[in-house]
């Protein structure tokens, strides 16, 4: 196994295992909020061994940097107790939903594989700030603007949301 | 060389570890945190096609998904303290109001 | 096994974190008794001998180490723990990608004085500062303390609201120098312009003169970039928390804000932290600004040119090599007293006044920066 596979199969593993604590745990939101943090940084360097170096710097910053710190910002604000969330009921019903579920995924994975068109080789800086620089502003300059379009409808419902009454 | 069926393998069984946390938990925090699960796995597999046939497309909808994904989040959150002014609670049995 | 990368790696670890940190704490209180005009600490001895208070990062050390670790009552044990680990790990990563030195050639090898080359240096830089902000949000909630938790929310916001203006500050310089690459940067600093070129350029006065053509400045990102250089220092200043930003610190507002119940070793790994994020700027501002290891009006071909015909090319290198080394040292130690007199003169900021001075100051003055910037390249360099 060559050392980028070995990574990647590490990579996969953290990210799997603290996905799967973030959405376990009952009783600390904070505790959840790291472990997608480190789902996050995981799935970055997974980023970096496929050749997604842009991709995989700006989702460190803006996933991990910001948006975490903005759940747990949020968190802190509100100081949610952990005492809160008494167990739910129905365990036997979400434990079976759950199994049929990752079943349903395991057939659809297994209907994949022999039907996926053959990979091409990579060109010299693949992924990198130049390539993207050039295709964000030639080939996806509409998306690229919309974007910003996208931004500020979000910031202008954030800060309405987020205010105290609006005058008397 | 990573076989591209284990990203992608590694793509939906986040996914589904993301579905799985938005359709049991009741914080509605970790209901939002359970979505961003799911649009970094979807991420993730647009990243694994892109590298797969070189085609930059992917990373560009990564970019664009990353960005949507941060303004839900400012208004999810919003929405969220909001909530929180009028019931003291973000536990999403508490505002079943419209439940029938 | 890739031994150079482990040698520069340890260079880094013996030069950076484990010299140049706890020469800065002594920087900071002789620089401040300086300014303030009086003595400093000079009690730590040695069998009598005082060195000028040299010792005393050796005495806040052994202090720190025999000091009971303390974890309050209530507070989550867990991430009272990796709190301090992921900020002092987030400072020391961010050595990586600063060039201490140029590309030597010694017979058939080449040796490049950076530990890891990246392409997207610069982005790095960033992303590890993103992380280093959990260090400071965890340990507030962890605490189970109020002044804890006010000073990691006002940290919280803080950090994540400038490193917005830390990116687009330097974007005039990457704009400039065409490279997210720091080593590609520091060579490109590594050469000198005229002063009054760019009449020049603009076709005012063309050809210039030799007596006016004769005024030449190191081609340093300072001297190109003057604005991004003032935005660059304010925002990363304010992200590492130091001083006059240092408001989740408190520090005779909130007691000691997101430190407040941190005490022996985990203290003494936000304060190594803190300090190995000065050494870290300066090292930062250092290669993107100052030219990194380059002397100025001195290229490295100039210098290897000068003495390979007496002394032999595999020599010629080798002083190259210890002589941007030392210039780059020299650099750092200009910034981190830049840092210090800052500190050390300005009182701290308002928490309103910090989130003032990062979105209505200095976003917009970093977007009319890239604007020049890209106005004034298009004109010297044409279109196409």
């Amino acid at each position: 196994m060559s050392f980028d596979a070995a990574l990647f199969y590490l990579f996969g593993a953290l990210a799997t295992g603290s996905a799967l604590a973030m959405v376990l745990n009952v009783r600390n939101t904070v505790a959840a909020a790291m472990s997608l943090v480190i789902t996050m940084v995981s799935l970055g360097g997974i980023y970096v061994l496929l050749q997604a170096h842009l991709v995989a710097v700006i989702q460190i910053m803006v996933y991990g940097g910001a948006i975490v710190v903005l759940f747990i910002f949020v968190v802190m604000l509100l100081n949610l107790r952990s005492d809160a969330f008494p167990p739910g009921r129905l365990r036997a019903l979400k434990l079976l939903g759950s199994a049929a579920g990752i079943w349903a995924l395991a057939r659809f994975l297994g209907a994949l594989g022999p039907n996926l068109p053959e990979t091409r080789p990579l060109p010299e800086g693949f992924g990198g700030y130049r390539h993207m620089g050039r295709a964000l502003f030639t080939d996806y300059v509409l998306p690229f603007e919309m974007t910003s379009l996208l931004l500020l409808a979000a910031i202008v419902g954030a800060v309405i949301l987020a205010k105290r009454r609006i005058g008397p | 060389m990573i076989p591209l069926e284990h990203v992608i393998g590694l793509s939906a069984i986040l996914f589904a570890i993301g579905t799985l946390g938005a359709l049991t938990r009741r914080n509605l925090i970790v209901i939002l945190m359970s979505i961003e699960l799911m649009l970094n796995a979807v991420n993730l597999a647009f990243v694994g096609f892109a590298w797969a046939w070189s085609d930059l497309g992917g990373h560009i909808m990564v970019l664009m998904v990353i960005t949507v994904a941060a303004a839900e989040v400012a208004v999810g959150l919003g929405i969220v303290i909001a909530m929180f002014r009028n019931r003291d609670s973000v536990n999403v049995e508490d505002v079943s109001l419209l439940k029938w | 096994m890739p031994w150079d990368v482990l040698a520069k790696t340890l260079f880094i670890l013996i030069v950076g974190v484990a010299m140049f940190a706890p020469l800065v704490t002594w920087v900071e209180r002789k620089q401040s008794a300086v300014m303030q005009d009086r003595i400093g600490a000079n009690r730590a001895d040695l069998f009598g001998i005082r060195l000028l208070g040299l010792l005393h990062p050796a005495a806040d050390v052994l202090k720190l180490i025999t000091k009971e670790d303390l974890v309050p009552e209530g507070a989550n044990r867990v991430m009272h723990l990796i709190a301090p680990l992921i900020a002092a790990v987030a400072a020391i990563v961010s050595f990586a990608v600063i060039p201490y030195g140029a590309e030597y050639r010694f017979g058939e090898s080449v040796i490049n004085l950076v530990a890891a080359d990246i392409d997207w240096g610069l982005l790095y830089i960033f992303a590890v500062g993103s992380i280093a902000a959990y260090g400071t949000v965890i340990a507030g909630w962890a605490s189970n303390n109020n002044w804890s938790l006010l000073g990691s929310l006002r940290a919280s916001a803080q950090m994540i609201s400038y490193e917005v203006t830390m990116g687009l500050s330097v974007v005039g310089i990457f704009m400039v120098f065409g490279t997210l690459r720091l080593t590609d940067m520091a060579f490109a600093q590594d050469a000198s312009f005229r002063l009054l070129g760019f009449l020049e350029s603009f076709g005012w006065w063309d050809p210039l003169p030799a007596w006016l053509g004769w005024i030449r400045l190191p081609l340093w990102g300072v001297f190109l970039q003057p604005l991004g250089f003032v935005m660059f220092l304010a925002a990363i200043m304010a992200e590492n928390k130091r001083p006059p930003f240092d408001i989740p610190e408190g520090e005779s507002e909130i007691v000691a804000g997101y430190h407040t119940e941190y005490s022996g070793m985990r203290f003494g790994l936000f304060f190594m932290a803190e300090f190995i994020e000065v050494v870290v700027i300066a090292g930062l501002l250092t290669t993107i600004f100052l030219g990194g290891w380059s002397i100025p009006w001195l290229s490295q071909a100039t210098i290897i040119g000068g003495i390979t015909p007496v002394f032999g090319s595999g020599f010629a290198n080798l002083v190259c090599m210890a002589a941007h080394v030392l210039t780059f040292l020299v650099k750092v130690v200009v910034m981190i007293w830049l840092q210090m007199a800052l500190r050390w003169t300005l009182p701290r900021f308002r928490y309103d006044q910090v989130m003032d001075l990062c979105w209505k100051i200095l976003l917009p003055l970093s977007l009319a920066n890239v604007f020049v910037t890209g106005t004034i390249l298009l004109l010297i360099r044409g279109l196409g």
